[in-house]
């Protein structure tokens, strides 16, 4: 179970296959060398309106390698294991090597930063899912959805889906490292419709690693139902400033924008509106955001990073305070700094929860507007200016007046972050960053 | 080059290509399809794919860094009424392929394995772009050296300019459908794309600007008509502008927005609820409104496929259906959805060459191509002239929209107040929101202008990437919700 150094009783050849592509490197005059293999397969059934739509059978398989001729890199993947294929990957990543740059900060990651105990992270229980299990499941929560109000007049449907993995990362300097996890969910999206016509489309889901821990499907059916009536007749409001509270699940987009800004092309490329942040106070005294990469079962778990470096619970933000950027080899090294272990990103980044619930946060607000959901990509990374579309409720006294389409919100995301009020305890597990949801002192919204 | 000879020769090379080196022939085809098609399967498909591409970056002066990346697989689709089955296999062999068959049959219960003999017959298609190897178009050193061009290009324009990336990137696509009528067809899909964002700084205040272009064809493309270097040129405009930008006003307002790639309004605001799956689901806000009044009598709106070279173009669709133009808007009348086979099939329509999928390892769907808006009478500066206050909106980053409740927004990455008929200052951060089927009701004004993007649009749904493409002449819309932060 779980992570695996050697021998894994699960696909053992992947790692001969990372082993052969090294050698393959190292054949064709490569000074290093880095092998990522995966191999997955996953079953996902989605049932609408009683019927079965689709059945899908996937398998997934993927090899990636880069290669060094000294400060010289290039890189190809490819999804065919054959023996030619991998030498023809490897043979058009030395030829991209030989028309790249020198770029001295190019290389493997070093050696003392390398995890040497692979710890088992419980990521890995497989599901011994039949298709007809998956249909009663995902009937079950959309039959859920539909009983639940009668104005739920339709259905994207429901869809139960499980897949497993093994991923494998190789160096020619003589790391191995596999990790097994598997990845199963339920989902339902239904349409509400009110008296004029009008419908309002939403959705709840679970994802977990271990099919045990899914909820009872009908209540993701549920809770997709209320979601979607709970926003029918919904209306513009007038252009205003007034404090915004974000649900958990859309507060995480903040949380996303500010990894992208602290991580490392960002900084040396001079794009990011968080510049020479580091030690200084972004968020108030009370925010602390540390990332768990350890936290077992967790959605964004993971024993080394994806260039095998040694993950450990570390701080982002302490006291509100940034105490680090995300950095991988290459940026720690351009920006003279050291790998905080971010390759691939953030693993587990957790916002440490405030005393209230979202009801809490509401009566905290009294009045002004609960987002629910936000669409488009109006932020600017360079500048931190955020402008994006969105739905939710207007509050007035604590409470949900009713539903709010057609606005936009927009601020600075450095404002933003300088008046975030209180984070929820209502901490929201289903992904790879999680808190619970934002009150915030203002923002503006736009509408009529 | 007629249609019909490169059609054949697509054919061919794709059959030598993609079935002959496992020993696929016609027979093994029926074998495969035959284990599909009970009587419960109305429908098969086998969709063959094999590509190529590569991507070259460049930054702080010097390409560092580049991939190349090679897929191939085979999806094996079985559709019984309303209900789909789909199996993959990134082994292009005849034990792979029916093990996927039996997967994807198991959709329909109750079906019995077939033996058939599938009168064969070619497609039709089209010839809309040369059947080219883009990877192979330009020696590496020259790319390399094209990327190092943009970026001096960029570097000289002004000494703001602090840091320029710019990424090269092609691809060849080498599909070949086959399905359960008999019709089998093929393309060879070659696209490239080229791409520029600067960060400029004055007085410690950044900004950016993005540039790029691309369609179907090889990367001789960028080295006519300066374009590569004119993207540049462009990226730096842009970016500049946006050095001098105050933030965007916030409230209801006249929009005018530009020609060209402001089009994203019609791929979001029209396009995606005039998708097929959509309305025979019933959940786009367009479900059951053909006929309807749903614009101005001045907007008339198309989906058009076959535009010789475009990024949005195809010579068939990824189910073998030849693309078309299809009108959905004509003169403010709701005509038509963009259907894939199984969605026309279940609403009774035909197809119009919209069935588009990611990859073998993908289910196709309907899928937009070049959308866009037929131009009006208008020069575009009487337009601008004819606003008292409000906003131009000329470049725009994404946009998204919500196909139940109609909304949609897009993010102005260049824009200026109008006052007085007169362009003003530039501002920033200006997202607009609006629903789908009224926004068009109150377009006002329509250019003369009609401009196509100029390469760079990729359309998600599910999940699943495609590239489209966009275009409009300039448009007035009175009353657009602007989301800037200055009340």
């Amino acid at each position: 179970m779980g992570a695996i150094m050697k021998g894994s009783k699960n696909t053992p050849s992947l790692e001969d296959l990372a082993a052969q592509t090294l050698d393959l490197a190292k054949a064709q005059g490569a000074t290093a060398a880095e092998v990522n293999a995966g191999l997955g397969h996953g079953l996902s059934v989605t049932v609408r309106r009683d019927e079965v739509e689709t059945v899908e059978h996937h398998r997934d398989k993927s090899l990636s390698v880069t290669v060094y001729f000294g400060c010289k890199s290039g890189s190809a993947s490819t999804s065919d294991f054959r023996p030619e294929a991998l030498t023809e990957a490897v043979r058009a990543a030395c030829a991209i090597a030989r028309h790249t740059a020198e770029d001295p900060f190019n290389g493997l990651a070093d050696p003392e930063h390398l995890a040497r105990d692979i710890p088992d992270l419980d990521l890995y229980y497989p599901w011994q899912l039949s298709v007809e299990e998956a249909i009663v499941l995902a009937q079950r929560c959309e039959r859920a959805a539909f009983a639940t109000d009668k104005r739920v007049s339709n259905s994207e449907g429901a869809t139960v889906t499980s897949h497993e993995g093994f991923d494998v990362y190789a160096t020619s300097a003589g790391f191995l490292g596999g990790v097994s996890a598997s990845r199963h969910g339920v989902s339902c999206a239904v349409l509400g419709e009110d008296e004029e016509g009008h419908m309002q489309r939403d959705y709840d889901y679970a994802s977990v690693r271990d099919a045990r821990d899914l909820p009872e499907v009908e209540v993701i059916g549920r809770q997709a139902a209320a979601r979607a009536v709970r926003r029918l007749s919904g209306r513009q409001i007038k252009t205003c400033q007034v404090p915004v509270l974000y649900e958990a699940q859309v507060a995480r987009s903040l949380l996303s924008h500010l990894v992208s800004a602290v991580s490392g092309p960002s900084l040396y490329r001079r794009s990011s509106f968080l510049l020479d942040s580091v030690d200084t106070a972004i968020f108030p005294e009370m925010v602390h955001l540390y990332e768990e990469p350890h936290r077992k079962k967790a959605m964004g778990s993971a024993p080394f990073d994806g260039e095998g470096v040694e993950t450990r619970t570390r701080d982002l933000v302490t006291d509100g305070v940034l105490r680090r950027y995300c950095l991988d080899s290459y940026a720690a090294r351009k920006l003279n700094l050291v790998t905080t272990a971010n390759a691939g990103g953030v693993h587990n980044l957790m916002v440490k929860p405030g005393p209230e619930d979202l009801a809490g946060l509401l009566r905290q607000m009294g009045r002004g507007l609960f987002v629910t959901e936000l669409i488009g990509f109006g932020i600017n990374g360079v500048t931190g200016d955020y402008s994006r579309g969105a739905a939710g409720f207007w509050v007035e006294n604590g409470e949900l007046a009713y539903p709010v389409e057609e606005i936009t919100i927009a601020s600075n995301l450095r404002d933003m972050y300088k008046g975030l009020v209180s984070v929820g305890r209502d901490v929201d597990y289903r992904h790879n960053i999680c808190t619970g949801s934002w009150l915030l002192e203002r923002m503006t919204v736009a509408g009529s | 080059m007629a249609t019909d000879i490169l059609h054949t020769q697509n054919l061919a090379r794709a059959q030598d290509f993609l079935l002959k080196p496992a020993g696929i022939g016609a027979g093994e085809l029926e074998q495969v399809m035959g284990r599909m098609l009970g009587h419960h399967v109305d429908y098969a498909d086998l969709y063959f794919q094999y590509s190529r591409q590569e991507s070259w970056s460049l930054e702080e002066g010097e390409v560092k860094s580049g991939s190349r990346h090679i897929e191939q697989g085979v999806g094996v689709r079985a559709i019984s009424g309303e209900k789909t089955g789909f199996a993959y296999s990134d082994e292009i062999m005849m034990p792979a392929l029916l093990d996927a068959a039996s997967a994807a049959r198991a959709i329909a219960r109750g079906g019995r394995e077939q033996t058939l003999a599938l009168a064969t017959r070619h497609g039709q298609t089209l010839s809309l772009y040369e059947p080219c190897d883009p990877l192979a178009s330009l020696e590496d050193t020259a790319k390399v050296s094209l990327l190092e061009k943009v970026e001096q290009e960029a570097r000289r324009q002004d000494p703001r300019v602090k840091q320029v990336m710019a990424s090269l990137g092609g691809s060849q696509e080498t599909v070949l459908v086959m399905r359960s009528d008999g019709v089998m067809a093929a393309d060879i899909r070659p696209l490239v794309r080229l791409n520029v964002t600067v960060i400029v700084e004055q007085d410690g205040r950044r900004e950016h600007g993005s540039a790029g272009g691309g369609g179907r064809t090889d990367y001789g493309y960028f080295l006519t008509e300066d374009r590569a270097l004119s993207y540049a040129r462009e990226a730096v405009r842009q970016a500049l502008v946006n050095l001098e930008a105050t933030p965007a006003p916030a409230g209801t307002m006249q929009v005018v927005l530009g020609p060209g790639w402001p089009g994203i309004l019609l791929h979001e605001a029209i396009g995606h609820g005039l998708e097929g799956d959509f309305n025979r689901k019933g959940t786009s806000a367009f479900a059951g409104r053909l006929g309807e009044k749903i614009a101005a009598d001045t907007c008339t709106v198309v989906d058009d496929g076959t535009l010789p070279g475009r990024r949005g173009s195809l010579n068939v669709d990824d189910e073998g259906t030849p693309t078309q133009s299809t009108v959905l808007i004509e003169r403010g009348i709701l005509r038509g959805y963009l259907q894939d086979r199984m969605n026309a099939r279940l609403m009774g329509m035909a197809p119009t060459g919209n069935g588009r999928r990611e990859s073998y390892a993908h289910l196709p769907m309907p899928r937009m191509t070049n959308t866009y808006m037929l131009a009006g009478d208008t020069p575009p500066e009487e337009i601008i002239a004819s606003v008292k206050k409000g906003l131009y909106a000329v470049n725009f980053g994404g946009g998204q929209v919500d196909i139940t409740s109609g909304k949609f927004v897009f993010s102005a990455s260049e824009a200026y107040l109008i006052e007085n008929g007169k362009i003003g200052r530039p501002v920033r951060g200006a997202t607009i929101i609006g629903s789908g089927p009224e926004v068009l009701t109150r377009v006002a004004m329509v250019g003369n202008d009609l401009a196509l993007d100029s390469g760079v649009g990729t359309c998600g749904k599910d999940g699943q990437s495609v590239p489209v493409g966009v275009g409009q002449p300039t448009l007035r819309i009175d009353g657009m919700t602007v989301g800037g932060t200055e009340e």
